[in-house]
């Protein structure tokens, strides 16, 4: 390196009477750069060693070459074009390589040491249509809806609050154990299952109950599984609101985070394999883009071109822990990149933008075989669960704010309001009567028998095996000697 | 036929009424098929087969379906049935007959596909299937074990591969939080016919993370299913149940075992999932194994032998669920038990073994069961203490003796 220095000073003075101050200066910086970082000196030694050689048949065109050289980078085409004989320039090629074919593809060279700077300049910038008072933004482009689709995407949001409302009561009177809210993420649910189809198979997290409602999943199903009875399609085995239907292809809420975003490229993998018409969706929060499943289901499906849309709720809060303490990327959006996924951030509370976002990259995933990923920007504004209070660690004034300033569900309703399409006579009267019709299923749902005791032996298998039905016929024995001891109202 | 029925009835004794039924050559009625080979195709792992009365007499079952002279080396080789192979080549066939026949049947795993999987057994499946069907993925076991009980909620037949079975550590998460629960949890909706299989075991010093015996870990998970092979016939018979089967299940393969060498039958077969093979019928005593330690076990049963015991062997085959019916009768036969594994001592399957022997057959016993295991440390590099670690056939003998006094 020191011999390579000495020539760089000859170099520097062989120059200097050919350029001004200012050349100097440009010479200097990838000079010192050279000194802390060897690869760059890598590149450049060559030169200088070409320059200090008097012998060299090329020394006094390399000259020449050199001193444009680090004047630009784009001296590389100059090169070239000045380079009359074949054989230097096959010498000066191979001793100074541009472009060099690493594993993985060509990677040009660069002589100027930089860092990609761990946050960008501007933050990713989120689509969004319709402003916070329900009117369209101008110069934005939407896909159509129709007065059909957009009363039922509304009056789908106000059974969701509903449910939420009922439900969460329900939960404190103490008849159902548990119960998980989606408040302030409405729109996310609603406009996301509007814009799929049937056929495209859903894996939730366990906050998109909205998804199986707009497919048909009845109040009183929502009920039964809440109360873990008989008509339960879980056949009572798991806990409230993880849900479950395979006719409605909503795959059974499974508690683990983000253990579902594998499935859903697996479940991607087989309709490719299928040639279907259809992909995979998978909903997560920001807290579960933490976990190793996100990134290496990203991963995957980006290797295996899988027709896969990832959903993130961005809601700023995993129980109690902030994005601030979750990531320092630029939210999640700008991770679909790293992996090459092609992604896009949405504002999450506005449900045209949701729908139109989730209709086109349906579309691309399915014909282009790709991944999406899909950053919905929303906000937390229900405690996580029954389990939590979340004015523990956030201001209440903060939770009070998006919920009246920006609460999705009365944004689009002063946009279908805006239409003609709904009035607020229809508001009371709709909400009224869904209110009375849930409190009609929870009753329902709470008088109906639990499961019986040979269901908790059954599916564990395709058939039970012996010890199942030798613990089956213990259990059974223990009950009927010892029924004081065993709930009154579970049938045997 | 006829020759066959009347060779068999004439030479042996051991398998006397159940082989002479014909059909039984055929369908996946097990036990007899399993008698007659396991008694005398025993190949050890070091290739040499084990010499003895019963064996010759074995081989004369065989020849004489076909060839009417005497056996000659040549002559029987051609004219024998069946075919010969190793056992990662019996998982292959077993894997290619299965993926013939169905189209939803996939393999998944790191370097499965175009390199045809780390022991082979995936060797030229890319090369026709595509490596769609028989996929690479990259590193992340939790996730591709994910992707394949996504893929098989939606109706496809996984396969995945761990490219040893302590890999498959990573994906515990999975395994026992979804493979296990999700047909329960769902009300029976979704179902996970998923196959997880891979080389697990000590091996010839691999190192302490390469040589876990993971059926010890995963035998409490409810809802899967476990199988360990270790012989190229049950290799393939049970990759071809295993993927047949609605359940999820965990097949587990030994990595000293995947050169084995055996004839097999031309006929397609497969064996049953729950049941356990009668490696050598006896009366002194049951010596209950699985995997690589059958081998050993059998090599220990030839000293025995020689001693004047008659030990009867059984590969118990399927680790969870146990076959207690064959293990039952074999008790309540000889009264004593030994259970040799290469599971740690403790919480291994010799263990859940001897717990369920105790509880279901104590009073057929004359002696407290005794199981035999490898040591409660993790499997030293070094050979010398590599071999100290698993049981070895001079302790199964010594154990046997003291078990009969």
């Amino acid at each position: 390196m020191a011999l390579c220095m000495r020539k760089s000073a000859k170099v520097i003075n062989h120059l200097n009477s050919n350029m001004g101050l200012v050349g100097m200066i440009n010479l200097l910086s990838p000079w010192r750069s050279a000194l802390f970082h060897h690869q760059e000196f890598s590149v450049t030694a060559p030169v200088a060693q070409t320059l200090g050689n008097p012998d060299a048949d090329s020394s006094i065109k390399a000259t020449h070459f050199s001193s444009r050289r680090f004047k630009s980078t784009k001296t590389d085409k100059q090169l070239n074009s000045l380079n009359d004989a074949d054989d230097n320039k096959v010498y000066w090629e191979a001793h100074h390589p541009r472009i060099l074919d690493f594993p993985g593809g060509k990677v040009r060279f660069t002589p100027e040491m930089r860092f990609i700077s761990e946050s960008p300049e501007e933050r990713t910038r989120c689509y969004r249509i319709l402003n916070d008072g329900g009117q369209l933004i101008m110069g934005s482009n939407v896909i159509q809806v129709s007065e059909e689709l957009a009363v039922k995407m509304y009056t789908d949001m106000i059974i969701l609050q509903t449910m939420d409302t009922l439900f969460y009561e329900a939960q404190r009177q103490g008849r159902i154990s548990f119960y998980l809210t989606t408040i302030g993420e409405e729109a996310i649910n609603i406009a996301t299952a509007a814009a799929l189809t049937i056929d495209d198979c859903v894996f939730p997290q366990y906050r998109e109950p909205g998804v199986l409602l707009w497919r048909g999943f009845t109040l009183q199903e929502f009920a039964n599984q809440c109360f873990g009875n008989k008509a339960d399609y879980g056949k009572g085995r798991q806990m409230p609101i993880h849900y479950g239907s395979n006719k409605h292809n909503y795959f059974t809420v499974s508690s683990t985070i983000a253990t579902q975003i594998p499935h859903a490229v697996g479940a991607a993998y087989s309709l490719k394999m299928d040639r279907k018409r259809a992909c995979a969706v998978t909903f997560f929060g920001d807290g579960g883009t933490s976990e190793g499943d996100f990134h290496a289901a990203l991963n995957f499906a980006a290797v295996m071109e899988a027709p896969v849309i990832f959903i993130c709720r961005n809601n700023g809060w995993a129980i109690s822990t902030p994005t601030s303490d979750q990531f320092r990327s630029d939210g999640v959006v700008v991770r679909g990149r790293a992996y090459g996924v092609r992604s896009i951030r949405v504002d999450g509370n506005d449900a045209l933008a949701m729908y139109s976002a989730v209709q086109v990259a349906r579309e691309m995933a399915i014909s282009e075989h790709r991944p999406i990923l899909i950053e919905a920007l929303t906000y937390r504004v229900g405690h996580h669960s029954t389990s939590d209070d979340s004015t523990k660690y956030r201001p209440a004034n903060e939770i009070e704010w998006w919920k009246l300033a920006r609460d999705p569900v009365s944004r689009f309703r002063k946009w279908i309001e805006s239409n003609g399409w709904w009035s607020s006579e229809a508001e009371s009267d709709f909400r009224s009567s869904v209110r009375e019709q849930l409190l009609h299923a929870i009753q329902v749902a709470e008088k109906v028998e639990k499961p019986p005791v040979a269901d908790m032996f059954t599916d564990v298998y395709d058939f039970p095996p012996s010890n199942l039905h030798e613990q089956e016929k213990l259990l059974k024995e223990t009950i009927r000697r010892h029924p004081q001891d065993y709930p009154s109202d579970v049938p045997s | 036929m006829a020759n066959v029925l009347q060779g068999v009835g004439a030479a042996t004794a051991l398998s006397a009424t159940k082989s002479i039924d014909s059909r039984k050559f055929h369908l996946p009625s097990r036990r007899s098929l399993s008698e007659r080979k396991g008694s005398f195709l025993v190949v050890r792992s070091d290739g040499r087969r084990i010499q003895g009365s019963r064996a010759r007499r074995a081989e004369q079952l065989i020849t004489s379906a076909v060839a009417t002279k005497a056996d000659s080396s040549a002559a029987s080789t051609a004219s024998k049935p069946g075919h010969e192979l190793l056992l990662f080549e019996a998982l292959r066939e077993g894997l290619e007959e299965e993926m013939d026949r169905d189209p939803h049947v996939c393999v998944m795993g790191e370097d499965v596909g175009h390199y045809g999987g780390s022991y082979k057994v995936t060797r030229g499946l890319a090369d026709k299937y595509g490596d769609l069907r028989v996929l690479d993925t990259p590193i992340a076991e939790n996730s591709f074990t994910g992707m394949g009980i996504g893929a098989a909620m939606t109706g496809l037949r996984p396969i995945v591969e761990g490219m040893n079975m302590g890999f498959l550590l990573l994906a515990f998460n999975q395994i026992s939080n979804n493979c296990g629960m999700l047909h329960y949890t769902s009300g029976g909706q979704f179902k996970i016919p998923i196959v997880i299989r891979g080389p697990g075991g000590v091996g010839r010093q691999l190192g302490a993370e390469h040589s876990q015996r993971l059926e010890s870990y995963f035998q409490s998970i409810p809802g899967i299913q476990m199988v360990a092979c270790s012989t190229p016939y049950n290799a393939k018979g049970l990759m071809k149940a295993a993927i047949r089967s609605e359940n999820p299940v965990i097949l587990f393969e030994h990595v000293l075992l995947y050169n084995l060498k055996e004839r097999i039958p031309d006929e397609e077969y497969i064996c049953s999932l729950e049941e356990a093979e009668m490696v050598r019928p006896g009366e002194h005593v049951t010596i209950l194994t699985y995997s690589r330690m059958r081998y050993h076990v059998m090599q220990a049963a030839k000293t025995l032998v020689n001693k004047g015991y008659d030990p009867e062997v059984i590969d118990i085959r399927s680790l969870k669920p146990f076959d207690l019916y064959t293990i039952g009768n074999s008790v309540k036969k000889t009264h004593r038990v030994l259970i040799v594994e290469e599971c740690m001592r403790t919480g291994g399957i010799g263990a859940s073994l001897t717990a369920a022997i105790t509880e279901n057959f104590h009073d057929y016993l004359d002696a407290p069961v005794v199981c035999l295991s490898s040591q409660d440390v993790p499997t030293p590099y070094a050979g010398t203490l590599e071999e100290w670690t698993v049981v070895q056939p001079a302790q199964i003998v010594t154990a046997v003796e003291k078990l009969c006094q």
